[in-house]
């Protein structure tokens, strides 16, 4: 008892200092995922609070609750918030930058100060579009389709660009950290062959950060330019051509989902891999599973363009590419349930999570194929089957990882365990919710409800209830994590170093780790998710 | 002043070697992404010359050929300048690497200088996409999407232009503050690297809307 009363005056990066001064300020990789991960939840109320809004406002045909404009614009600041300043940061930015380094064995980021400023840019981006919020909010779906966007729309449309444009910096300059960070950082013994597959995880998301965030600044950056100098080359009415522009937005925004999940499925073999206690089955085809998804991902993008007047053989050549996608997500899935094969699995709150992002996942990518297929997506183009679809994906697969990553490293990050109950009653809460939210919006899709509409006909109105109904229980799903993770930090019992008996090289530092990570750099002479673990 | 004693590159200490390595390694990532950047820009180009050839090479003869080419000989000699700064600033000879620093910076600044006067003729002759635009030759509509990609293409080489000035103006202090040594060059570096891609942005742009015509 006492070496664990001991513990709790031990030196660690949240007791060195409780000054405001050493957190605005700090390099400490640790410190700026917790300054990003109290910045994103407060993005993800504020986005939650849109959905909410429209989820009321849908549950019946007419509208009652809001008027169609104000409508339009709760789903476009829902779409923006979520996407660029939850989903894109959350688990990089937050649980990437808490765990490279601890997982590497370094004692910071390459750039520690380039870490900060784009902890500084990402609130700048934001604070902009939070304006954009308050000076009467933005109506042109998340997407800033031309010519709407760029001719019609009266909207605070510049604002809320300037602020996607402005957090991209944030995205290149975290991403271009992470890079150079697992090149140079690692500790020797360290190999590529060694490095948790977490880590390749955010390589893969990493190099899609880099090269694709320009593109949509760029593109952004020209609608902003149109609205504000009339220098516009989307305009249709002088030969210019707003397909062009939905090219290059999906450039970045398909590959951008990957930078949503791929983090995600890092998480998840992390999680599997400890609670299964067994090394992870096929190491190699998961990590380079990462990079094929990354690759491919850049070559899809044309997918969302079907019906937007795209040529056939473009079509045929990107539905293929679609579906060669499912080929390496497809080898992922297959190896967690590998790994869990003959394994001791154990049902900690964590890899409940993580088997419900693997349930999730698995209907979200095959649906994925529908989309993907020609035929099947001119008659669910811009339905609810869509908004189901990816919701499945960027929801259900990679808040579910989110949040089975902050409470598998929970412990570490916090020194505190959460309470176990709660934990399980929240999972299971997000995932029956979340079934309940998005699967009859599959039906409301294909039966041919389209998406981004105050009213619908009165027929679709049952499945509009329960989904609403299915929001509010993932709403209590959400909130509950919020309150008890708050609770354990006063009150939760203390962690141990390595609460899970888990390999990696982060619990085997103490909980919390102190400001420099390791008292002496430690030599790797063990694979990735070695089993047994020794606890010393 | 100690420091200052020329030490070959070979012989640095490896946690000195490591900084260099990292930080050179940053900004080919950073550039990477840059090549992005710019990247759009030219597909755009791409897509509406392919369209519109007739059109971008009539637009073209209203660019100031003349200008231009004084612009990308100017780039050249700055880039050729700032390499040769490197080199000193590697060997140790800090009164050569501040003054070819210095020639690197001004005649970027020509270059700017030279750019705002291009620019004034052409937003007094009308040919600013925005408001009053006013094209004498044949489709306006369609040369509208010229001068845009125009504008847009040089104003953010431009933009990047004022960057690497502030950049190698810097370096170019640290230099003359004897912060930077033979053993501490990277800031040298990483501003040269990032001049000559700056450089490289302008090779593509001069040819694709000054010489198409």
């Amino acid at each position: 008892m006492s070496s664990i009363a001991l513990e709790r005056y031990r030196r660690n990066y949240l007791n060195i200092s409780y000054t405001a001064r050493s957190w605005l300020l700090t390099t400490d990789h640790k410190r700026i995922a917790i300054l990003y991960m109290i910045s994103v939840t407060l993005f993800f109320v504020l986005g939650g609070i849109a959905a909410m809004m429209f989820r009321l406002e849908l549950l019946t045909p007419e509208t009652n609750l809001v008027r169609p404009e104000t409508y339009n614009k709760l789903f476009t600041i829902h779409g923006i918030i979520m996407v660029w300043f939850f989903l894109i940061p959350s688990i990089p930015s937050i649980l990437g930058n808490f765990l490279i380094p601890l997982m590497i064995g370094a004692r910071d980021l390459a750039f520690p100060r380039l870490n900060l400023a784009s902890w500084y840019i990402f609130m700048l981006g934001g604070l902009f579009t939070f304006i954009a919020v308050i000076t009467g909010g933005v109506d042109t779906g998340w997407t800033f389709y031309t010519p709407y966007s760029s001719i019609y729309s009266n909207s605070a449309v510049v604002a809320a660009i300037v602020g996607v444009f402005v957090t991209g910096f944030s995205s290149i300059f975290t991403g271009l950290n992470f890079i150079i960070t697992i090149h140079k950082k690692r500790a020797p013994g360290m190999t590529w062959s060694r490095l948790p597959l977490f880590v390749w995880a955010h390589y893969a998301t990493s190099l899609i950060l880099v090269l694709a965030t320009p593109v949509l600044a760029i593109t952004l950056g020209l609608i902003a330019l149109e609205r504000v100098f009339g220098i516009g080359i989307f305009d249709p009415t002088r030969g210019g051509d707003p397909v062009l522009f939905e090219h290059l937005f999906w450039f970045y925004s398909h590959p951008a989902v990957y930078i949503m999940i791929l983090p995600g499925m890092g998480v998840v073999t992390e999680i599997i891999s400890t609670f299964s206690r067994r090394r992870i089955f096929g190491y190699t085809f998961v990590a380079a599973a990462s990079l094929a998804i990354a690759v491919i991902g850049f070559l899809v993008w044309g997918h969302h363009m079907f019906v937007a007047g795209e040529s056939a053989y473009a079509g045929a050549v990107f539905s293929g590419l679609s579906f060669l996608v499912a080929i390496p997500s497809a080898v992922k899935v297959f190896n967690w349930t590998a790994t869990m094969y003959k394994g001791d699995i154990s049902f900690d709150t964590p890899m409940l999570y993580a088997l419900g992002f693997i349930w999730l996942f698995t209907i979200g990518g095959l649906t994925g194929l529908f989309v993907a297929s020609l035929a099947i997506d001119v008659h669910v183009h811009d339905t609810y089957f869509v908004v189901a679809h990816f919701h499945y994906i960027m929801v259900g697969s990679a808040v579910m990882a989110y949040l089975g990553g902050i409470h598998y490293w929970w412990p570490k990050i916090s020194g505190r365990m959460y309470p176990e109950g709660w934990g399980k009653t929240a999972a299971l809460l997000i995932f029956m919710g979340f079934n309940l939210t998005f699967f009859p919006q599959f039906i409301l899709g294909y039966l041919g409800m389209p998406r981004r509409y105050a009213t619908y006909p009165p027929e679709f109105q049952v499945l509009n209830v329960m989904s609403t109904a299915g929001a509010s229980i993932l709403a209590a799903g959400y909130i509950l994590p919020l309150l008890y993770l708050l609770w354990s930090l006063v009150n939760g019992p203390l962690a141990s170093d390595n609460p899970w008996k888990a390999s990696g090289l982060e619990w085997q530092t103490s909980s919390p780790p102190p400001p420099e990570n390791f008292g002496k750099i430690p030599q790797v002479t063990f694979e990735a998710y070695t089993f047994p673990v020794e606890q010393n | 002043m100690a420091q200052s004693v020329a030490k070959p590159v070979e012989h640095l200490e490896l946690g000195e070697r490591e900084d260099i390595e990292l930080n050179s390694l940053g900004m080919w990532v950073y550039l990477a992404s840059e090549i992005m950047f710019f990247g759009v820009l030219f597909t755009a180009y791409i897509v509406y010359r392919h369209a519109y050839p007739q059109v971008f090479a009539e637009a073209s003869k209203f660019l100031d050929t003349r200008i231009g080419s004084i612009n990308t000989l100017l780039l050249l000699s700055s880039s050729f300048t700032v390499a040769l700064g490197v080199n000193a600033t590697q060997r140790g000879e800090r009164r050569l690497s501040l003054m070819l620093l210095a020639i690197t910076v001004i005649l970027g600044l020509g270059f700017l200088g030279l750019k705002f006067l291009e620019y004034s003729h052409e937003i007094e002759n009308n040919l600013f996409p925005g408001g009053s635009f006013n094209y004498p030759g044949t489709n306006p509509d369609q040369a509208k999407l010229f001068f845009s990609l125009y504008f847009v293409m040089t104003g953010m080489h431009a933009l990047h232009m004022v960057v690497g000035i502030a950049f190698v103006s810097t370096v170019g202090f640290l230099t003359w503050q004897q912060w930077i040594t033979p053993q501490r060059y990277a800031p040298v570096e990483l501003a040269a690297l990032f001049w000559h891609f700056v450089d490289i942005v302008w090779i593509f742009i001069f040819p694709l809307l000054y010489l198409v015509a």
